[in-house]
This record gives structure tokens, sequence and C-alpha cells, in this order.
């Protein structure tokens, strides 16, 4: 059959033209660069992984798991535990997402509950102004204006808090300094409420309009609306936002750095220095210049890495379950 | 199109009359000819045994309930449905001869043939003057004093010139929705087809716009060949020659649904269609006691 | 809001009593919580521009040395970390934009439901969140072990961050354009690629420009990626791609612990000059965004 359009008696026989044209070379290679550019993606995560694990080997075989899992970490005499470290990324992280997590709540339902979507702009402006501030700048204001002040608070806290049972053994102890776990933790809470607060919002918003109508027409107030009816829908969201912010608060390296005290100490004493992966790696990195010491360091960048991996992915899972389960009911 | 500012096609002068179709039915003046077309959307048969063709300088319409495949047999004829990744095509559909479907043809030249305007007026996000000159400039036309004239000579063939022809740098957004829709018309036209596929063209617009596109379909049908999609039989009784009427399979109950299978019930002279069918869904249809 | 209806009983007031304390403490609570974000942000804007604007000065910004610390902050000036700022970030940008976009125009756009569209979407999601010091290992290690510290390998850590953010928000962005208009393109005889480039991109260019400004005052204020990949230096070094170089963030961290009141007044006044950038940064984000019609009427 052929594919040539018949020419018309009044067409003069060169534009009788056919339908063909092979598909034009800039159409296939936009397609291959934007793929390529896709792939990009992968392929960084993918030697980021590789990469950072060989330079790390010496670590994992000249100390062995005991070695890399062990409390001991003194370079000077060649003992390179984590333990310190890992200990200390997830008291912090666990203390700005305590923190964190209410604020966050507070804000996100503020805005989509409470605030009339023409006075939310400002608000809003104001979350993207906290997001904005660098990193060195909170730390910078934390280690020079925050931990001097709190250090005194602290001091009250703890002197106050000598002998009562359970609190004691998190707010009380002797080493108080500003920087210290709780004050990492502090400025960790500020760092990542912007993220953990639009995530729920994002997740929040999509509570279908007439379930909120439902339980406002049954008689509830606002608040009982809340709990009747958004809750329900974005719980599973909303940890999934949680899950987020602890995933950042666990990486963000500079402002923990500046602030935490920079000594591996184990203890629940939360005034007390501390220490944690990312601020160990920054701190210490000028001075690790080769061998297991290196290594050491970048292994704990390797274990950050497979952390934060972790917990992003379900997070995100369990983020887009939710909101694919809301919407699609 | 070749890169060159020359038609491809000449357009056949026909002698007009206003009652029947006027087009002779020689194998010539066949635009197109479809042959138990069949259309499949994975493995849901959408649109099932079609065999029509579509002549030279006519309107023909496609009428029937809703969702028996008037527009997918429509998206059909300009490789639309290509933009579908599960759709697929059973049967024959010729353009002038050519197989439309043969797996040497490239949809976009297939396209830059036969033109479509859709349901909802679609204008760019640019300038009125950058909407109409956006078909020629991808087809290789740059020179500033050609586009100029593409673009005023299709806006007065889609009557809209008298009304824009003060600001067009403004944005196509700016314009009422019959202005819209004459603007994406002229678009249309200024890469010149051979035909125009039109998707209810008027269903979003107000009686009066709607009276000038149908005005203007009658204005362009000397030099084009118009297939138009409508769910107003009045209108199709107003501007075509032709009309197809669709339904669904005889078992089936017609209405909207994405699960039913559409077959062409009748087709012929829209005289005869409306004043003496042949099909009993056919008279039920056109006297309103279905659709 | 839907308003609150009372079954048959005679009684229109408020809820009384326990339930509406209860509301108003929720309530107060929501706005408490915003006041507490408000705080730590006001503070710190205040400190830096109290601590930071006695710092600016013309020779400041622009002068070729970074004394050393003991020095009070009138002598030298912070040039060389202002140029490498934005040289480095400057040049990251270069190469994440593009990338960028065009990966989230192939996800978009290409990819439709194909497994690795989805893939590369979902992982370019997580990757938005490693943090940012990994990006510095991973340079450090790919890179600085081979061919030494450069301004041009913290281009690339920070280049790595800010790729999976512009390609995210290219993505939603491109999500946004209605497919009426691609038709409409497709319809006149275009190829993807024409239908991309000249439809769909510049449609939604306004949301595309704003989210890689927002990538790039990220990247300007990070300070982890860079320490693994500049080094530091004293003085002035513009090319970008050998030797060890200087920025505002690496300058802020290393002064950040000085007991000098030299070197920390020269810290308050980076902090004060990166804030400003970034600031700025995010407001023409801002404005762009509303400067650009939608497309949507």
């Amino acid at each position: 059959m052929s594919i040539a359009t018949r020419a018309d008696s009044a067409i003069p026989a060169e534009s009788a033209s056919p339908l063909t044209k092979r598909r034009p070379f800039g159409d296939r290679s936009f397609q291959v660069l934007a793929l390529a550019s896709g792939l990009l993606v992968l392929i960084i995560l993918v030697l980021i992984a590789v990469s950072m694990t060989q330079q790390s080997t010496t670590w994992f075989t000249t100390a062995g798991w005991s070695g890399v899992f062990s409390t001991d970490w003194d370079p000077a005499h060649n003992a390179f535990g984590a333990l310190p470290f890992i200990y200390g990324t997830l008291i912090t992280a666990a203390i700005a997402i305590i923190i964190a997590f209410p604020v966050s709540i507070g804000i996100s339902l503020l805005l989509t509950e409470v605030v009339p979507r023409r006075f939310s702009r400002p608000i809003v402006y104001v979350i993207d102004l906290l997001a904005v501030v660098p990193s060195v700048v909170w730390g910078l204001w934390g280690i020079l204006v925050l931990a001097p002040w709190l250090q005194g608070i602290y001091q009250s806290i703890a002197s106050g808090l000598t002998g009562v049972p359970v609190l004691s053994t998190f707010f009380g102890g002797t080493g108080i300094s500003g920087a210290s776990f709780f004050t990492a933790g502090l400025i960790l809470a500020v760092m990542i409420t912007p993220i953990v607060t639009s995530l729920s919002r994002e997740v929040i918003a999509t509570v279908p309009a007439i379930d909120r109508e439902g339980a406002y027409a049954l008689g509830a107030t606002r608040w009982e609306m809340i709990r009747g009816a958004v809750w329900p829908h974005s719980q599973a969201g909303v940890v999934g936002a949680v899950l987020l912010g602890l995933g950042r608060a666990m990486g963000e390296t500079i402002a923990a750095a500046l602030v935490i005290g920079s000594s591996p100490t184990i203890t629940t004493h939360l005034f007390s220095t501390g220490y944690s992966m990312p601020s160990v790696i920054a701190n210490q990195f000028g001075e690790a210049t080769v061998g297991e010491f290196r290594a050491a360091l970048i292994g704990m960048g390797v274990l950050l890495f497979v952390i934060t991996i972790i917990i992003n992915l379900s997070a995100r899972a369990i983020v887009d379950r939710s909101v694919r389960r809301t919407q699609g009911a | 199109m070749e890169q060159q500012d020359q038609q491809v096609t000449a357009k056949l002068q026909v002698p007009q009359t206003t009652t029947a179709p006027v087009t002779p039915e020689t194998e010539a003046n066949k635009v197109f000819d479809a042959k138990n077309l069949s259309i499949y959307y994975g493995s849901f048969r959408a649109v099932t045994d079609v065999s029509l063709s579509i002549y030279q300088n006519e309107i023909t319409a496609f009428i029937g309930p809703s969702g028996c495949g008037k527009t997918t047999v429509l998206r059909t004829l300009n490789r639309m449905n290509d933009l579908i990744p599960s759709a697929r095509v059973d049967g024959d559909v010729h353009y002038r001869g050519a197989s439309l479907y043969h797996k040497d043809v490239s949809p976009t030249a297939v396209r830059r043939r036969i033109g479509m305007v859709f349901q909802k007026p679609n204008p760019f996000p640019k300038s009125i003057y950058e909407n109409v000159a956006y078909g020629p400039r991808i087809n290789g036309l740059r020179k500033k004093g050609h586009l100029d004239e593409i673009v005023e000579r299709s806006l007065r063939q889609a009557a809209l010139w008298d009304e824009v022809k003060d600001r067009l740098n403004k944005s196509g957004l700016g314009l009422s929705g019959g202005q819209a829709q004459r603007l994406c018309i002229a678009r249309t036209l200024a890469v010149e087809p051979d035909v125009v596929l039109m998707d209810e063209p008027c269903s979003a617009l107000d009686p009066i716009a709607t009276g000038r596109i149908e005005d203007l379909m009658h204005e362009i049908k000397s030099q084009y060949t118009i297939v138009i999609v409508t769910h107003n039989m009045q209108q199709a009784t107003r501007v075509s020659d032709r009309t197809a009427f669709f339904s669904v399979l005889r078992n089936e109950k017609p209405g909207a649904s994405d699960t039913r299978t559409g077959v062409l019930v009748e087709y012929g002279a829209t005289q005869q269609i409306f004043e003496d069918p042949h099909d009993s869904r056919t008279q039920a249809y056109v006297t309103g006691r279905i659709g | 809001m839907a308003i609150a209806s009372e079954q048959q009983t005679v009684d229109l007031r408020e809820p009384s009593g326990w339930r509406r304390t209860k509301n108003q403490i929720a309530t107060v609570g929501m706005w408490i919580a915003f006041v507490v974000m408000l705080v730590p942000l006001g503070f710190v804007l205040v400190t830096v521009i109290g601590k930071g604007a006695s710092a600016i000065t013309w020779q400041f910004l622009t002068n070729s040395n970074i004394p050393i610390n003991v020095l009070p902050v009138n002598y030298g000036g912070v040039g060389p970390a202002v140029i490498g700022t934005l040289e480095i970030t400057g040049f990251a940008a270069l190469m994440a934009i593009p990338l960028g976009v065009l990966g989230g125009v192939y996800i978009n756009e290409y990819g439709g439901n194909h497994v690795l569209a989805r893939i590369i979407n979902f992982f370019a999601d997580v990757m938005t969140g490693v943090p940012s010091i990994i990006m510095g290992l991973f340079i450090y290690t790919i890179w600085v072990l081979h061919f030494g510290y450069s301004g041009l390998a913290g281009a690339f850590a920070l280049g790595c961050l800010m790729l999976p953010i512009v390609i995210r928000s290219t993505y939603e962005m491109l999500r946004l354009v209605p497919d009426s208009l691609r038709e409409a393109s497709y319809a006149l005889g275009a190829t993807k690629a024409r239908v991309t480039v000249t439809v769909v991109l510049p449609a939604a260019l306004g949301g595309i420009v704003s989210g890689a400004l927002l990538a790039v005052a990220r990247a300007a204020g990070e300070t982890a990626p860079l320490i693994f990949t500049i080094l530091t230096t004293q003085s002035l070094n513009s090319n970008l791609f050998s030797g060890a170089n200087t920025a505002l963030s690496t300058l802020i961290f290393q002064n950040a612990t000085q007991p000098y009141t030299g070197a920390q007044a020269r810290a308050w006044g980076s902090a004060l000059t990166l804030i400003a950038i970034a600031f700025i940064l995010m407001i023409v984000a801002r404005l762009v965004t509303a400067r650009f019609a939608r497309y949507d009427h």
C-alpha cells in the first residue's frame, strides 16, 4: 500500500508529498538528553554508596564489628568506636522531633483550619523565612548567643532537680554546658519545623471537605472536628512527616557541630556535652589525614547515608500511601 | 509540511447548493475512507466496525448520544489517539489513498495536514499573534513579513481580525470564550491544513458565539474539508452536508459510560438522516425519544 | 467553613463548659505554636543584623585579604569569601539547573507510567533528604582525592545538592500545565520535543525559575559540602578550577569557634551578608511566581 498521498490534478507534481518523515534527530536527542539527566540521580546515589564504602573499608576491616560499635573513641590510640556518635545522633534527633512535632502540627492546623486563606500567606512567608536561614548562621548564633544564655538556665534546672528520680537523669547531672545535647536538639528542632510543617499541611489538606463539613454539621466544635475528621485521615501521613523531620535532624551537620559540645560521651544527662556523627565528621575531618581515622569518619558518613535513606524511603512511602488512600476513597 | 511556505494541496472549487451534499461520491473526492475501523483502549473495544467516507469540501457531522465513540473516531483521523498509550486501531483508514496507520507514516506529518479544534478553547499562554504564528513557525517559517501576512489572513478567515487587530500583542488568555475559540480556529487555519476536525467546538460557548462559528464554517467550507462532532442536532442540520449517527451496540443501552462499544448506525446526507432515517435507532434519536 | 447547626433544641448558644474551653485551649495552643516558631527566628535575625551591621563596610565586602584571626574587624575584609560563594554557587547552579529541568521534563513528559520514571521520581525525592555532608564526602572521595581541592569540587558538591531539588520542583510545575495545551500543540503538527520546549516549558517557566532560585538560595548557605572540597584560603583565588578556595559559609564556620573578637565580628558580618543573599534570592523567587501570569484563566 502506497503511503504517498495521491497527487491532485491541480497540484504540481513536486508538492505531492509523502506522509513519511523519519523521526527528526532533534526530537530523539532531546528525549535521550532528558532521560540521561533523570538517570543522573540514580547514578549519583549508587556512586555515593560505592565510593564512600570503598574509602571506609579500612575502618571496618581493621576495627572489626566490635571495634566499630565500641564506645571507645580515641584517635590518638587507634580506637575508633562509633557508638557515642550514633547515640548522640539519635538523642539529638529525638529531642528535635519531640519539640518540633507539636509546634509543626500546631502551625499546620492553624493554617488549614483556623486562618482564612488570604491571611495564611504571611504565615507561610514566615515559615519560608525560617527555612532559608543557613545552617551555619543558626550554629553561629547558637554557640555565641544561645549556649551561653542557656548555660545559666540549665544550671538552675539541674540544681533544682537534684534528687528528683526520673527527671534528674535527663535534666540533672554535674557537667552542665550550654553547648550540649539539648541545645543541639533545640536548634535542630527550629530547623526541621518548616519541613515537618509543610509536609503535614500537604497531608492534612487532602482530607476531603465533606468529612470536615460532616463533623461540623453534627454540631462539633473545631477542635472536635479536628480530632474526629481530620486526625484519623491524616494520622499516617503525619507519621511520615515526622519521620522525614527525624531524618533531616539526623543529617543536619553544621548547626549541631557548633553547639553540641564536641565530646564523645554517652550519657542520659541532656545538658552535658556530647557528639554526633555529622558533627564529628565536620569537626575532625581536617585532622584526619590518612588511614583508619579518615576511613572511620567516612564510614560514619556511610552509616549516616544508609540511615537517612531508609528513613526517607519509609517516610515517603508512608506519606504517599496516606495521601493516595484519602484521595482514592 | 515541507520547509517551504507554499500550500501542500490545492483546494478544489466545487459548485455549491445548500440543500444536499454536492460533492459527487467519487473516489477522487474521497478525503477519508474508513473500512471496518475498530478502536481499542487496551482490551476495551471503544468503537467497532466503522466504515464511512468523508468527501472533499463538505461538512460532515458525527452525532449521537454520549459515550458512543464519536470523538474517538474523530481523533483517529489525525492520529491524536496515538497520545494515549493503550490505544490501538484495527481496520483501515485511508487519507487520500494513503494508509494513515501504515508503520512508516509520521503522525506529525499527518497532523500538519489534518488540523483539530477542541471542545474547550485552549489558546497558548502567549500573545494572540504568537498563538496564530505558532504553527507556521514550527514549520520553518521565520520571515517576519510573511508571518504577519499569515497571521492576518488566518484571523480574517476566523472572523476575529477586526476585534483583535489592535491588540495582537496581548495575551491570548484574555479573550472571551467565543473569541478564544475563534483564535484556536485561526491558529489551526494558519498552517493551511487540508482538513479541519472539530470536536464539539461550540459546546462551551453561548448561542451568539456558536452562531458566529457556524457562519465561519460555511465561509471556509470551500477551502477545507470539515468533520465536526456535535451533541446539538440542530447544529448538525444547520451546518452539515452529511451526517453520521453513532450509537452503542444493539444490546446495550446508550448513555454516558466508558464501558460501551460504539458503532456507526447510519450515514448519509443530512437531509435524509433527519427527514427520512432508515434505521429505527436513528429515528428515535433525531426525534428526541432517546439521547 | 460549614456552620454548626443545632438539632431541634431551643438553646442556640455556643456549646458550653468543658467542650468550649477545650476548643479555645486548642486554638490558643495553635497560635502559641506559631509564636514559638517566631521567637528563635526573630532572635536570630535581630542578633545577626545587630552584630553584623557594624562590621559591614564596602571594604569588608570587597577587600581581597582575609586577615588572621587575631586582627580586629577593620583590617582587611572577606572579599575572597564573597567571591567564592558567588562563583562556586553560580557554577553549581549552571550545572544543576539545566540538568534538573531536563530531569523533571523526563519524568513528567516522557516517563508516563514507566517504572523507570517512577523510580527516578521516587529517588529524586529521597535524594533531597540526603544530608549535605554526604555530598561533600562523596565529592571528596570521588574527585578531591584524585584532583585536589578546588572551587570546582565545591561546585560539584553543591550541584549534587541542588539537582534533586530542581528536578522535583520542575516536575511539580510541569504537572500543573494542562494537557489541553499539549494537545493543541500536537494537533498543529509539533513533535514531542517541540511541544515541550515551545509550549509546556514556557507555560511553567515562572514556577521553574522560582524553584531554581530557591535551590540556589539553599546552596549558597551550605557549609558541609564545602569543607571537604574547597579547603580554605585567606586570599583570593579567582580560579574556580584549581586550588583551594573559600566561601562565606565556611568562613563563618571557621570563625564561629574562635575566641578573638575580630574573628567573631567577621563571622557576624559574613552571616549578615549570607542571609542577605539568601533573602534576596527568595524574594526574587516570590516576585517571579507572582509576576508570571497563570495559564489557567
